[in-house]
């Protein structure tokens, strides 16, 4: 059994990689179709850094990236602590209002602050409301939960008299936060920056709703770009993504392995109190 | 008389509609060591996170040195606090986590590095400085908690069940490190506890605690010999407590027979509530006996034997070092001073009989009257501390 | 008083998610032209029904196919060594860290008459085959997309699962069909209801899977909302599919949640 399932999980990582080979053979390919390989060639990577339309659209998703996922995470942290310490009533509401748009679909979201955005403009005569204050806000609406649901089980793990300890030894409330909460949720905190960083980064369907023709992200690009033929260029972009988000990944994992260790040396310090009790 | 510190003026605390506290009168003296014990839920943590300014009570006032300090934050009371599970804070060493209030109250260096050393030295952690909490057993953690509050010199320690996750060995130890460290230092120490044996053997005063009341305070020669009702007396320590009618001062009957006893001051033929500790009663021949009864169950617990015995139907638990088999008939003797009355109680009824209470005992004047009942093995109402 | 700390956070959701959803059911509920009050954009969807059937028929046996394979995926990955399921998880994860519109365009350039699968079959002498712009290419695509979706939760809650409690139910006399059975199937279904929402929900609304995989006849739910906005400019009609779409699903995550614990429904 052990070995089918493992046969079989091999073939599914194949099924999930052949696209991404594809793409990655695309990207030398000296042809325009990407089913045809014709010679391998550098040039896509060389036009790609050269001729200077990708790049300044990559460089706008970072920018959207940074800032939403940056505002996100340190309202989503305040507002994790927050729900945490509210009454057992008001949580849940906030959770149930935390869960819209993870349950929402995509499009759904996008058309709804569509539709919001569209109604301030008329309701302030303003044209041309989409641009990068909508992006961005959609940014950060969509980032928030992810923050919230990854700081709030460090919270929940955490000794709620650490910070009651440390008010009691003479910290201020915010001393108190500084100085010994934010050491037991950090964990919390970067996996919900970088899961809102890479959700934003790669957010197509909300942004498709949102955007407006003067700030143009790379993801809306793309679809709009799919329409026409596609140049092979594209491809050793994201190639070279592929590159860059592996090794992020990478670091990521040996950070949360870190922390994993730590809590487990943790556990087995208090297991061995538990022995003789 | 050492003078008061703390008063607590009726205090009341809920949560929502659960009333945690009802209307607490408390007093905490300058130098005492003083145990609020109490079942889980009776409110003993409140009262102390109240002390300890994590929580603010409903109504009332909570006094230190004569002040109001309602509405002080942690922060700026002169209270330490031993956390239930110590709380010390992973990050740091222990160095640091002992060092952290006086950095925090910007004490200078050289004084924190004096006052560190010597507190380390006073918990016997000397040379464990540069050791992470997670690598210490639980006993060491334990210290660094005691070391961290009280390197602050406060007024007054809160300890809250700081004994809790050690095992029993441990617990010994760290009970008479506590008692020696609270004389040494000489400050006073609120301690939580539902452990009724180390508030008796710690305390000077014990605060008994249930339903968010206070059901007793005294000593603990006094809470133990002089239970108030028969919650008291069921906590701490075993009890037998059976219904009986006061005659007359020093004249109480039950069972259908009167007995002398020492208490007085109770109504002409008030009921009331009988205490008979199990270690004071003596098993005698059947023909020398006050009352007799058939033994139903004997467990073998070191010291002692626990030995239930069936009196009409009402099982007595007692404590003896001799033994006697299942289904012998034995007569016990009740001496005056074994005999201990109580007023009637909202807890009258639920404790005492060490199998079901039965109401049918008032009525049955021979004890012989009735064959000897086979029924329910007892004792499993009498579990209730761990 | 730390309860504050959530309110800008809490006015942020009033504004950018109630609020819009609230207009959502303005604009479906109002004429596009006069803006006066009107059933109309409701009763039009009448036309729709198919579509919308299809839709949800596509996202069912895309989920349930994600099932039958993320589950002995999850189950694998979940027996490993800690350090085998780290990796094993990140190998699972990484593709969709590459835009899914990239990733769809490479299963274009796979399923084309003209594309590499049937190039290959065609060296081969043999005819092309139909892979693209039919139903099974979209749910292909589907399947493709959300897969990663249905393996992360059932993995993280088979993981957790008690190993002592296989072996108490060995103990028992459970073999090893039973134990599966009796056990570990009823202890994943959390993880089984929420992988199941997690697919279907994006499955149910796509519209860009459609439009590069499938046909004229594959037109979903989700492409539909999009013309609205993007080209027929019916923003009324389009708040109207939103909301019924929003109901689908809000039907549908009800009567998951009947078979599994309501608390861990949505895990990330």
């Amino acid at each position: 059994m052990r070995r089918f399932n493992k046969i079989f999980t091999v073939v599914v990582l194949l099924f999930l990689y052949i696209p991404m080979i594809v793409l990655a053979v695309g990207s030398f390919n000296s042809g325009m179709d990407i089913a045809v390989f014709k010679d391998f060639t550098l040039d896509n990577y060389h036009e790609l850094f050269s001729d200077g339309v990708l790049l300044p659209l990559l460089l706008n998703s970072v920018i959207v990236a940074v800032i939403a996922s940056a505002i996100a995470t340190v309202l989503g942290t305040a507002a994790a602590i927050g729900i945490n310490s509210m009454s057992p009533k008001l949580r849940k509401l906030s959770m149930s209002i935390t869960n819209i748009p993870m349950t929402n679909p995509e499009i759904v979201t996008g058309v709804s602050l569509a539709l919001l955005f569209a109604f301030v403009g008329t309701l302030l005569k303003i044209n041309n409301i989409l641009g990068f204050a909508t992006l961005l806000i959609a940014h950060v609406t969509f980032c928030l939960p992810y923050v919230i649901l990854s700081v709030m089980p460090k919270l929940h793990q955490m000794d709620p008299n650490l910070n009651e300890a440390a008010q009691d030894l003479g910290c201020t409330p915010v001393q108190a936060f500084f100085k010994v909460v934010i050491h037991e949720i950090t964990p919390g905190i970067i996996s919900g920056a970088l899961m809102s960083f890479t959700m934003s980064l790669d957010d197509f369907v909300i942004s498709y709703f949102v955007y407006g023709p003067k700030f143009v992200t790379l993801p809306v690009e793309i679809y709009n770009y799919t329409k026409k033929p596609l140049h092979p260029k594209i491809y050793a972009l994201f190639t070279l993504l592929f590159a860059v988000i592996l090794i992020v990944m990478v670091v990521m994992n040996l950070l949360q392995a870190k922390d994993e260790k730590r809590v487990r040396d943790n556990k087995k310090a208090f297991g061995r109190k538990k022995v003789g009790a | 008389m050492s003078k008061e510190l703390i008063r607590l003026v009726n205090c009341k605390m809920a949560f929502d509609d659960e009333i945690v506290l009802d209307d607490i009168n408390l007093y905490f003296n300058d130098k005492e060591f003083l145990t609020l014990l109490g079942p889980s839920g009776c409110g003993k943590t409140t009262t102390l996170r109240i002390i300890g300014g994590f929580i603010k009570p409903t109504s009332g006032d909570v006094m230190f040195d004569g002040v109001r300090i309602n509405d002080v934050p942690p922060h700026k009371r002169k209270v330490n606090t031993v956390f239930q599970k110590y709380a010390l804070f992973p990050h740091l060493d222990v160095y640091e986590n002992v060092a952290f209030g006086l950095r925090i109250a910007k004490v200078p260096v050289e004084e924190i590095d004096e006052r560190v050393t010597e507190m380390l030295e006073i918990v016997s952690l000397k040379g464990f400085e540069n050791r992470r909490v997670a690598q210490l057993s639980g006993g060491q953690q334990q210290r660094v908690a005691i070391a961290r509050a009280l390197v602050n010199r406060p007024k007054v320690l809160l300890l809250d069940e700081p004994l809790g996750a050690l095992d029993l060995r441990l617990r010994k130890d760290m009970q008479n490190e506590l008692k020696r460290i609270q004389q040494a230092m000489g400050i006073t120490f609120i301690y939580v506890t539902h452990d009724q044996e180390e508030a008796l053997s710690m305390s000077d005063t014990v605060v008994v605690m249930d339903k968010g009341r206070i059901q007793q305070i005294g000593t603990p020669e006094d809470i133990y010999n002089e239970p108030k009702n028969a919650f008291v007396a069921d906590f701490i320590g075993e009890s037998n407590i059976l219904d009986g009618v006061m005659l007359e001062d020093r004249l109480v009957k039950f069972f259908g027979r009167r007995f002398k006893c020492v208490d007085a001051g109770f109504e002409k033929n008030e009921p009331v509530d009988v205490v008979i500790r199990p270690e004071d009663i003596d098993i005698v021949p059947p023909d020398n006996g006050h009352l007799c009864g058939t033994v139903t169950s004997v467990t073998f617990k070191g010291v002692h034997y626990d030995t239930i015995v069936d009196f009409k139907g009402f099982k007595w638990l007692i404590q003896t070092t001799d033994y006697h088999s299942v289904g012998e008939y034995i007569g016990i003797r009740l001496e005056p001073e074994d005999i201990h009355i109580m007023h009637k109680s909202e807890y009258s009824g639920m404790f005492g009989d060490y199998s079901s209470y039965s109401a049918e005992y008032d009525e049955m004047d021979d004890p012989d009257l009735y064959p000897e009942g086979e029924e329910e093995t007892a004792a499993e109402e009498s579990e209730d501390e761990d | 008083m730390k309860t504050k700390l959530a309110a800008p956070y809490l006015v942020w959701m009033a504004l950018f998610t109630v609020i819009p959803l609230l207009i959502v059911a303005y604009y479906a509920l109002t004429d596009s032209q006069t803006g006066q009050f009107t059933l109309a954009n409701l009763q039009n969807l009448g036309n729709y029904i198919p579509i919308l059937i299809k839709s949800i028929w596509l996202a069912l046996i895309s989920s349930i196919i994600c099932l039958v394979i993320g589950y002995p995926v999850a189950y694998y990955i979940a027996s490993r060594s800690e350090l085998k399921q780290r990796i094993l998880y990140m190998l699972i994860m990484l593709p969709m860290c590459i835009s899914f519109l990239l990733r769809t365009l490479a299963w274009v350039a796979l399923t084309e008459d003209t594309g590499i699968i049937n190039n290959f079959i065609m060296a081969l002498g043999l005819k092309p085959l139909p892979l693209i712009r039919n139903n099974g290419a979209v749910v292909l695509g589907m399947v493709y997309n959300y897969l990663p979706y249905m393996i992360m939760p059932l993995y993280s809650v088979i993981v957790k699962i008690d190993g002592r409690l296989v072996e108490a139910a060995q103990d028992l006399g459970c073999n090893n069909a039973g134990v599966f059975k009796r056990v570990i199937l009823p202890l994943s279904m959390p993880g089984i209801v929420s992988g199941f929402t997690m697919v279907f929900v994006p499955a149910v609304s796509t519209f860009y899977i459609s439009q590069k995989l499938g046909s004229s006849g594959t037109t979903l739910i989700g492409d539909v909302i999009e013309s609205q906005f993007k080209t027929a400019y019916n923003p009324n009609l389009g708040a109207a599919l939103s909301l019924v779409l929003m109901v689908v699903i809000f039907i549908c995550i009800g009567v998951m949640n009947r078979f599994g614990d309501d608390e861990e429904v949505i895990t990330v």
